[in-house]
């Protein structure tokens, strides 16, 4: 795969924003002082007016955001997952979520792949929280192409979206003619019999090369790219589960809380099937080149094969 | 409205005040009654605010940070014609729009849902932002308990707001001194509250939360400050009006039974036929 073209998502966000911004005059980027680093500096150059620097301080952000969105603006509030959601959770649940104020949330920096900076900036938590807001929607887009059809989508979606992007550049795979991007909606990226991979965010490429391995040795794995972890489809994941039996999901996230508990608590009501969560196992990450955490943690295309071997052994 | 009738208003919220959180069993009768003149002020004198459009576009914007005395807030925006005064009795009742903390997706005249602590100043700031950013003319008020600027987030806000240099924006602190545990300063003192304000570049103006030409002269210098927001620091008495609730820091959030009930509309029966 040396000659795929990678890009961050967190650089597909920032591109996103400049390329929308005439299109959304409402449309207002608020940062707490990582402009540079979320790629929110990308808006601010086109657009400097609409481009507010809060300073360090996410709470405050976060609740001038809900300010912001009860006169009509549509804020985009940038920070890393971590503090994003982490540390104005509660600001996005009462000033946010409560009530349902137009805001969007764009965190990057999710997961262990942040590398270097270590545990106390990679968010493995975000999609739990966020997904335990009342009326919140939650994505976590697999690729540079998903990553600006979210952020358009988030747009034209009237309530709050929080929107999960990474700090590490990752193939891209959305880049066909046909692609569409459906709030809520997964996509079936390979058809296979003999299990479900049910993937979100840069799980979805090494989950795609996983299967690649598991073909190899003669098993074939349906693979559902899941963009949007709330509203899920459920239809297309009870369908699968009916069609393949075993279900394997895969994030880069704790495996509590997030992608693979969302399906658990889908499939355990409509359609009881044997579930293998492939996550962050109930741990803190560490400081290291990302894709060698990624490695480590088993959340590579060759750690998520040998675990899949493992589960239907 | 002369001071007169702002008198008659606020006194018509108290009893609206007592009732409400009578009939609920529970809720703020303390910071609501020092605080009740402050509202009437506002929502009779000072803003720019029409009761049959709540919504219109370019009203004044108010956020009650300390959602906590939703009693006052919705007494004065029933006494205000936003919805009738009979509903105030449906506080906290299941089913009631009128719910324990203002509520602005249901309740007419709220302009930000709110109530825990800390967070009402930074949506204030970012209506006053998006006025300046639109050019608007209107101006946005956020009323806060003097406990609640513990809350980091509302220093925050108040450097995000001085910073900018938001000069349609006023900042109110209810200051009657007392917090759930007791006196502020015992608890954790935010006192001096003037300086700590004035360093974040406030235009700060201290008052009597009682005295309505007070009101008057302080809500004119800050509409004629421009180039930095506002924060009236306003001296208030907990309780107000009601004789045993006065100064004690048990009716923070502790309802009247009946007994007490019939007691506190007779103080507030007696303080009307007085004006």
């Amino acid at each position: 795969m040396a000659d795929v073209k990678k890009i961050a998502t967190r650089e597909s966000y920032g591109n996103a924003l400049a390329e929308l911004g005439n299109d959304y005059p409402d449309l207002v980027v608020l940062d707490a002082d990582l402009a540079a680093a979320t790629k929110t500096g990308v808006f601010k150059k086109a657009f400097p007016d609409r481009h507010i620097d809060c300073g360090i301080a996410e709470c405050n952000m976060v609740g001038i955001a809900a300010g912001l969105a009860t006169t009509g603006k549509i804020p985009f509030v940038s920070s890393f997952a971590m503090f994003a959601s982490g540390r104005a959770f509660e600001q996005v649940r009462n000033s946010v979520g409560y009530p349902k104020l137009n805001v969007k949330i764009g965190a990057t920096h999710a997961g262990i792949s942040v590398g270097e900076d270590g545990a106390t900036h990679q968010c493995c938590e975000d999609l739990a929280l966020m997904r335990t807001i009342p009326g919140m929607v939650v994505m976590n887009p697999s690729d540079d192409v998903e990553a600006k059809a979210a952020v358009k989508a988030a747009l034209d979606h009237e309530g709050p979206v929080y929107i999960r992007f990474g700090r590490l550049a990752t193939p891209v795979i959305n880049d066909k003619p046909d692609y569409k991007f459906e709030l809520g909606k997964g996509v079936v990226l390979r058809e296979g019999k003999d299990l479900t991979i049910v993937a979100t965010g840069l799980e979805v490429a090494e989950s795609l090369a996983a299967a690649e391995k598991l073909a190899a040795d003669g098993i074939e794995a349906k693979v559902i790219n899941i963009h949007t972890i709330k509203p899920l489809d459920e239809d297309l994941i009870v369908a699968a589960a009916k069609e393949t039996g075993k279900v394997v999901t895969v994030e880069e996230h704790s495996v509590i809380g997030g992608l693979g508990s969302a399906v658990c608590d889908c499939l355990s009501a409509k359609a009881p099937t044997q579930v293998l969560k492939i996550g962050v196992n109930d741990t803190f990450g560490e400081s290291g080149p990302a894709t060698e955490l990624i490695k480590k943690y088993g959340l590579d295309g060759d750690g998520i094969y040998a675990k899949i071997k493992e589960f239907l052994a | 409205m002369d001071t007169l009738a702002l008198k008659k208003a606020a006194n018509e919220i108290r009893k609206g005040v007592v009732t409400a959180v009578h009939s609920a069993k529970s809720g703020h009768p303390g910071g609501s009654l020092s605080a009740a003149d402050i509202l009437t002020y506002l929502y009779f004198e000072e803003m720019n605010i029409d009761p049959k459009e709540p919504k219109k576009a370019d009203r004044d914007r108010f956020v009650l940070s300390k959602g906590h005395i939703a009693p006052g807030f919705y007494s004065t925006l029933a006494q205000r014609g936003f919805f009738p005064v009979e509903d105030l009795k449906t506080l906290r009742h299941v089913g009631s729009y009128l719910q324990g903390h203002p509520d602005m997706k249901h309740i007419p005249g709220v302009d930000m849902s709110s109530g825990s602590l800390g967070q009402g100043g930074s949506a204030a700031v970012g209506m006053a932002l998006a006025g300046k950013l639109d050019n608007a003319s209107y101006r946005v008020y956020c009323l806060f308990g003097d406990g609640e600027i513990q809350e980091g987030q509302v220093w925050e806000a108040a450097m995000f707001a001085g910073a900018r240099k938001l000069d349609n924006l006023v900042f109110i602190v209810d200051n009657n001194g007392l917090q759930i545990d007791g006196k502020i300063e015992d608890v954790c003192s935010p006192y001096p509250i003037a300086d700590k304000f004035k360093a974040f570049n406030f235009n700060v103006i201290e008052i009597d939360a009682h005295d309505f030409e007070q009101m008057e002269a302080a809500f004119k210098k800050a509409r004629e400050t421009k180039g930095m927001p506002t924060a009236i620091i306003a001296k208030s008495t907990k309780g107000k009006g009601v004789s045993f609730m006065e100064n004690q820091a048990s009716w923070h959030g502790t309802a009247p039974n009946d007994e007490q009930y019939a007691q506190a509309m007779a103080d507030l029966e007696k303080i009307g036929e007085s004006l």
